[in-house]
């Protein structure tokens, strides 16, 4: 029954490999391989895909490391390359600004999502009104969606509806979530958004969820969701986007996109770009276990490689000190307390 | 002992803590709340204390002004309103203590220039951000022992005590902190970060300052000018506190510097996890209160600025 249930829904595709892989691959991917990538997503017919630093626009720093270009040279690159792919790029206030969107734009960028802590959505006016101004297609991206309840979620979704976002995501950017507690957010938020407000889902893949994630956003109303090919991103990686795409072509989803072309990208560019496995292993399954933002992973084995605590210890510590994205310095900052507890560290004075 | 009379425009999260501050001090007296909505809680709760106040905006505190004798104005208003605010009082000879990113005077960080700015007479200085009152002493206090080419910094604000202007408005609260880090702390170039964090219960305010030195840090110096530093702060904010660091490390981009800090408030009118508030407002405080000093002691007299 539910096999047959979704048969013939449209659903958009949104390829993360260049802007959620640059976490797994901490910044590192040249302009040259982005390209390479791109080219081949957009022959596969993947009609989206996202393209800057892992933090977005404004996100070279020394919190979430710097990449081997710019974004507007990424963005430009991947621009002049593909045929009829959209590039999207993700902006989180407080990080990036409106300059930066006007340079994302001027670049080739056509959507975006504009994304906040899942409540905190008024964060956001601005950047998103900015953002419908240049006239690209505008998602309100509400992060750590499972820090708010179904209800919650809503209220913060038709706060960024009333901005002007066309689509709002469900995030689950910890890999935390359970099909139910997908299936409500989504359900919450179609029954107060507007009909041509469309749903999104992106997930994380850290408790082997991010398939049935995806297909339970879409019974619940979704409309577009967000994957990488190979999973290459933060944690265990995004939704793993060749292996959704044939879980779609079995039940009759229409997303045209081509499903040999897509496991042959994976296959043939994304895995061979790998600095590690992204998969599920210990680390990453502490995140999910205990709802941390996937991103902290690689930051927290840093720490705990400099000051000799274990990084699953960091991570649960994170989780119960509620941190949240774009709070990667509170890693080194409570390696470093956990260090001095343990007598590993002393303080200067 | 005479005191200068204060008037705060601006009812919101710092304008009503600011008259807690101002209330203690020995040399200031809040006389005058202003505000735009006549049945504001921030109103009454001034009336309750014993100020004055008008909902006519500024306009509405002008004519009692001279009579009155109000010396000082805070504004913690907007950036879009402010500057029209302070010229308006200028012209009357208050001098203007900005609160909002709008920085259309000189930008003070009380242990780092406020003693310039008071020798200069300034009738306009802006405080920043409460982010840049936690951070820029630090990056300056490692930018006095060597040269600093990029310096960034991370607030972690806790969502209760973010206020509705600053969430509407962030993307003027990074470009004035991260001018101020260039201007003030002396860095190169800055960068400034914040995050909202909903947790409950509410995070204290927390702050990592990030430095790249051009050279090797001279990493005895930098401690004891950091130390130093987080004294001069903690005569004016007591729950001002290094939590980790100096902690030095090689980094791709180069010598990096790393300082942790977190800043308790005194829970005037927030509780004290919202030490973002008591910064700025404490630092507009002492700012008011040097002039002050100077004014009673005959130092200095403000000037009305004429019309242009």
């Amino acid at each position: 029954m539910s096999e047959n249930s979704l048969k013939g829904r449209k659903v958009i595709l949104h390829d993360m490999c260049l802007r959620d892989g640059m976490h797994a691959k901490r910044e590192q991917i040249s302009v040259e391989q982005m390209v390479k990538v791109a080219t081949a997503l957009d022959g596969a017919g993947v009609p989206y895909i996202q393209v800057t630093h892992g933090a977005g626009m404004g996100g070279n720093s020394l919190q979430h490391g710097f990449a081997l270009a710019s974004n507007e040279e990424y963005i430009g690159a991947v621009a002049a390359a593909v045929k009829q792919t959209r590039i999207s790029v993700l902006l989180i206030p407080g990080l990036g600004t409106m300059r930066e969107l006007q340079a994302a734009y001027e670049a080739g960028a056509r959507s975006v999502h504009v994304a906040t802590h899942c409540t905190e959505a008024d964060t956001s006016p601005q950047h998103i009104a900015y953002c419908r101004k240049l006239g690209m297609d505008t998602t309100g991206f509400l992060m750590m969606a499972h820090l708010n309840d179904a209800k919650g979620i809503a209220a913060q979704g038709k706060l960024m509806e009333s901005y002007g976002a066309q689509t709002v995501y469900v995030t689950d950017s910890a890999g935390y979530m359970l099909p139910e507690d997908v299936k409500a957010r989504v359900k919450a938020l179609r029954d107060v958004l507007k009909p041509e407000t469309e749903i999104g889902f992106h997930g994380h893949h850290n408790m082997g969820m991010g398939i049935a994630n995806s297909i339970a956003a879409i019974e619940a109303g979704a409309s577009r969701i967000d994957g990488s090919v190979a999973g290459l991103g933060a944690g265990a990686g995004n939704t793993p986007l060749e292996v959704f795409l044939a879980v779609c072509d079995r039940m009759g989803i229409e997303t045209g996109v081509d499903l040999f072309k897509l496991m042959d990208v994976a296959e043939e560019v994304i895995v061979p770009m790998m600095d590690h496995m992204v998969r599920v292993d210990r680390d990453s399954l502490t995140l999910g276990f205990a709802g941390v933002y996937s991103t902290f992973l690689l930051h927290a084995k840093r720490a705990a490689e400099r000051f000799g605590v274990p990084a699953r210890d960091v991570l649960v510590e994170l989780g119960r000190k509620k941190m949240i994205g774009g709070q990667e310095d509170m890693i080194i900052d409570t390696a470093m307390t956990m260090a001095k507890q343990r007598g590993l560290l002393k303080d200067v004075a | 002992m005479k005191k200068i009379r204060c008037a705060l425009i601006g009812s919101g999260n710092i304008g009503t803590d600011l008259i807690y501050k101002i209330q203690r001090s020995p040399v200031l007296e809040p006389v005058w709340m202003v505000g735009i909505d006549p049945t504001s809680e921030g109103l009454a709760r001034a009336r309750d204390m014993g100020l004055k106040t008008t909902a006519e905006g500024v306009d509405g505190l002008l004519p009692h002004v001279l009579d009155d004798n109000i010396q000082i104005a805070f504004d913690a208003t907007s950036a879009y309103v402010h500057a029209e605010n302070s010229r308006k009082l200028n012209e009357l000879g208050v001098m203007m203590i900005d609160l909002t990113p709008a920085a259309i005077g000189p930008l003070c960080v009380p242990p780092v220039n406020l003693r310039q700015h008071a020798d200069k007479v300034e009738m306009n200085v802006n405080m920043i951000s409460c982010a840049g009152q936690a951070t820029i002493p630090i990056v300056n206090a490692v930018a006095q022992v060597q040269s600093v080419g990029y310096a960034e910094i991370i607030a972690s604000l806790s969502s209760k005590s973010v206020g509705p202007g600053t969430r509407a408005n962030l993307d003027e609260f990074t470009y004035t902190t991260s001018n101020a880090i260039e201007k003030v702390g002396g860095a190169r170039k800055g960068k400034a970060l914040a995050i909202i964090n909903p947790a409950e219960p509410p995070m204290i305010m927390r702050n990592t300052i990030y430095c790249l030195t051009d050279e090797k840090p001279d990493q005895s110096k930098i401690i004891e000018s950091v130390l130093k530093m987080i004294g001069e702060v903690q005569k004016y904010v007591p729950g001002y506190k290094l939590v980790n660091g100096p902690v030095f490390d090689e980094v791709p981009q180069g010598h990096r510097v790393a300082v942790f800090m977190e800043v308790a408030g005194l829970g005037d009118y927030l509780p004290t996890y919202a030490g973002n508030l008591d910064i700025m407002t404490a630092a507009a405080c002492r700012t008011a209160e040097m002039f002050a000093e100077e004014i009673l002691a005959g130092k200095i007299q403000l000037k009305a600025v004429e019309a242009a």
